[in-house]
């Protein structure tokens, strides 16, 4: 591998351009990561980049966030995470900072309005795809606890409005369980 | 002291959020628009639209929103700060642990379990955005209070999405026009 110096400035541009450039949520940026890290530098095998990808999706987090943390880590230690990190975190802090600066008076425009109403319908819209989908996935699996724990889950977020931190806990526990369980079984 | 509320209360939203971006939306809600009023609904909700058409994770992009607009700059910095804490020790012990031992059976089953949950969550979410939207931030449900220009948007934005695969940004850009050139036109 190259100076540290040089790879550091190298995560740091590559860090902060997939992160200015990436529409579309966290499962896209750690795609672009792998094709930049893997295929372009060649820094990380393809099998130990989806095990860090699978550690930055099943962390808490932003996935984008995660990413950057794991590959940090990976090629440069404790100075890498804080410099993919940063790379990361500067294109939407300057965005949204332009953008809330602008909030009044871009909400206060007729055009711009009617635009955002109109789009809310589309978020809903997207999001009940995305729930759609992943649901599918779920009821597909044929785990009569997982479609309970969603099924619970729901219920207990929308109707009863139960703190969605408390119902993290208690599925990660449920998982512990269920993993101890299974652990059990197998060495039977 | 209100740049240690944000700060926490995105410290709690970087820690809870699994599963990334749709995922993040439940926790942001409860924290900024139920725990503490920071933002109307009608305000969060834009910041959800907003941050599908920038770039960077939704979280980052709320702590940047609401910490501007509690407290400047100095708070959006807090904010964000709070928001990554938890995954660099978090990330960074994993990291370390994997390159170590290699072998996460405990963190896949606990994940097993997560993912319902998280899909249920982001249902939950949903449809406050849709309520929000269809019937306005009082949320009074009638037939006759209904916005139904939005109804049929959000009825063609799922077409769309559903049996066309149409990328969701566009559709989102598509809806904000379809809107416009009803209140043009029907008024």
């Amino acid at each position: 591998m190259e100076s540290r110096k040089k790879v550091l400035l190298k995560i740091f541009l590559s860090t902060l351009y997939l992160s200015a450039f990436t529409f579309g949520g966290g499962y896209v940026i750690v795609t672009l990561m792998k094709k930049k890290f893997v295929d372009e530098y060649h820094w990380i095998q393809e099998e130990e980049m989806l095990d860090l990808v699978a550690i930055a999706q099943s962390a808490p987090g932003a996935i984008a966030v995660n990413g950057a943390v794991v590959l940090g880590y990976k090629l440069s230690g404790m100075a890498g995470v804080l410099t993919a990190i940063t790379a990361t975190i500067i294109p939407p802090f300057v965005i949204i900072s332009l953008i809330s600066v602008c909030y009044d008076l871009f909400r206060s425009s007729f055009i711009v309005s009617q635009l955002l109403e109109g789009m809310q319908a589309g978020v809903g819209a997207v999001i009940a795809a995305v729930v759609w989908e992943m649901g599918a996935g779920i009821v597909h699996g044929k785990s009569v606890l997982s479609g309970a724990i969603m099924a619970g889950a729901f219920i207990a977020a929308c109707v009863f409005q139960v703190n969605v931190v408390l119902i993290i806990i208690v599925c990660g526990l449920i998982g512990v369980i269920r993993s101890l369980v299974h652990g059990r079984r197998e060495k039977r | 002291m209100i740049y240690l509320e944000l700060f926490l209360s995105f410290v709690q939203i970087g820690l809870f959020s699994f599963g990334g971006g749709y995922a993040a939306m439940p926790l942001i809600q409860r924290q900024v628009v139920d725990a503490h009023g920071w933002l109307s609904m009608r305000e969060f909700t834009d910041l959800i639209t907003i941050s599908q058409m920038t770039p960077g994770p939704v979280a980052i992009n709320s702590a940047t929103f609401v910490g501007i607009k509690i407290a400047g700059v100095p708070g959006a910095l807090v904010a964000t700060a709070g928001c990554i804490l938890p995954s660099c020790i978090i990330v960074t012990v994993i990291a370390r642990l994997y390159l170590r031992y290699r072998s996460m059976n405990m963190l896949q089953g606990v994940l097993n379990s997560l993912r319902p949950a998280v899909v249920a969550m982001i249902a939950s979410a949903g449809i406050s955005v849709l309520v929000s939207a269809f019937w306005g931030n009082d949320a009074v449900i009638s037939l006759a209070g209904t916005n139904w220009s939005l109804v049929c948007i959000f009825l063609v934005s799922l077409i769309l999405l559903q049996k066309f695969k149409w990328n969701p940004i566009v559709v989102m850009m598509l809806a904000g026009v379809l809107k416009l050139l009803a209140a043009v036109i029907g008024g």
